[in-house]
């Protein structure tokens, strides 16, 4: 079974949902899926999708970057974390010193997207740095 | 004139008559009988899908989309295969081809080892390698867990994830 069948019911329910910019493409045997997905529920409907089709992702066929839309500057972000504190750091990468902390489901102003992995974000407290970005989601 | 005569002549009238209308028939086919024949050339042939074809006194007029000039030339041919078609107008459009998409671009290894490492940070039980774009993972990881960590990792343009963790 080809790659573009195995994964047809994830294409399929992405552009069900809204995925804007969708782009699907196969390259010596990896299906690359790109886009946009308009919220974090989409987006994880989409891996729960992804993980029912390949479970625990073992297959190392497929590389789905779906990102979410509404994380754009000027949004008010959440916390998401586990439990812990967020660290705010002075660059975009975990070799950056620390300069600040954002509480656990603390309401964050997302200031200007550095890449897809990191954000410079500012809180209500004044405190401004760069956090990463899966530990944020727009309400 | 006697009788026989004028039937005669009342006959070779009809002959003549009847030559010309025959003659006249064929001479000039009906517009529609044209169109069919043309439409059942066209549906024969899959390249030519998507072309329509109208008649008027004789005049055979192309329209609608393929894919590709030949298949446009090859639609005129057919047209003007059909016995009794004067001229055919070809306003058959070509597709302009969808541009190819363009190719994946794979990270390279060294912001990929840094996107990588910023990712397991918060799993201590995670080991990460890189090497030509691909990412080895190696070590535990709880179920819940898995997901948020691959969803980071496959933002980082890898070429593929190699995951050989075990999942607790």
């Amino acid at each position: 079974m080809g790659l573009q069948d195995k994964y047809k019911p994830l294409v399929d329910s992405a552009n069900a949902s809204g995925v804007k910019n969708l782009q699907v493409r196969e390259q010596d045997n990896v299906l690359y899926i790109d886009g946009e997905a308009p919220s974090g529920a989409v987006k994880d409907q989409l891996w729960a999708t992804y993980d029912q089709i390949d479970p625990d992702y073992r297959s190392a066929d497929l590389v789905m970057n779906i990102n979410v839309s509404n994380m754009v500057a000027g949004a008010k972000a959440k916390v998401t974390t586990q439990t812990s504190n967020l660290n705010i750091r002075k660059g975009p990468g975990t070799d950056q010193p620390i300069v600040g902390k954002a509480a656990h489901n603390e309401i964050v102003t997302l200031v200007s997207k550095s890449n897809d992995q990191w954000w410079l974000i500012r809180t209500d407290g004044g405190a401004e740095g760069y956090v990463y970005a899966q530990y944020l989601s727009v309400q | 004139m006697k009788k026989s005569q004028l039937r005669m002549l009342f006959a070779f009238s009809w002959l003549i008559i009847s030559s010309f209308l025959i003659y006249s028939c064929k001479s000039k086919p009906k517009d529609s009988d044209l169109q069919t024949a043309i439409e059942s050339k066209i549906n024969s042939n899959p390249d030519l899908s998507g072309a329509s074809v109208s008649v008027k006194d004789q005049v055979a007029t192309l329209t609608g989309e393929l894919k590709t000039d030949a298949a446009k030339s090859s639609a005129e041919s057919t047209a003007q295969s059909v016995e009794g078609v004067k001229q055919v107008i070809n306003n058959i459009t070509v597709a302009t081809p969808a541009p190819a998409p363009a190719p994946v671009v794979v990270a390279a290894d060294d912001p990929l080892t840094k996107g990588v490492n910023d990712a397991i940070k918060d799993y201590p039980t995670v080991k990460a390698t890189v090497q030509d774009g691909v990412v080895t993972l190696t070590g535990e990881i709880k179920k819940a867990n898995l997901t948020k960590l691959m969803q980071s990792l496959h933002t980082l343009k890898p070429k593929k994830i190699e995951n050989k963790l075990t999942v607790k």
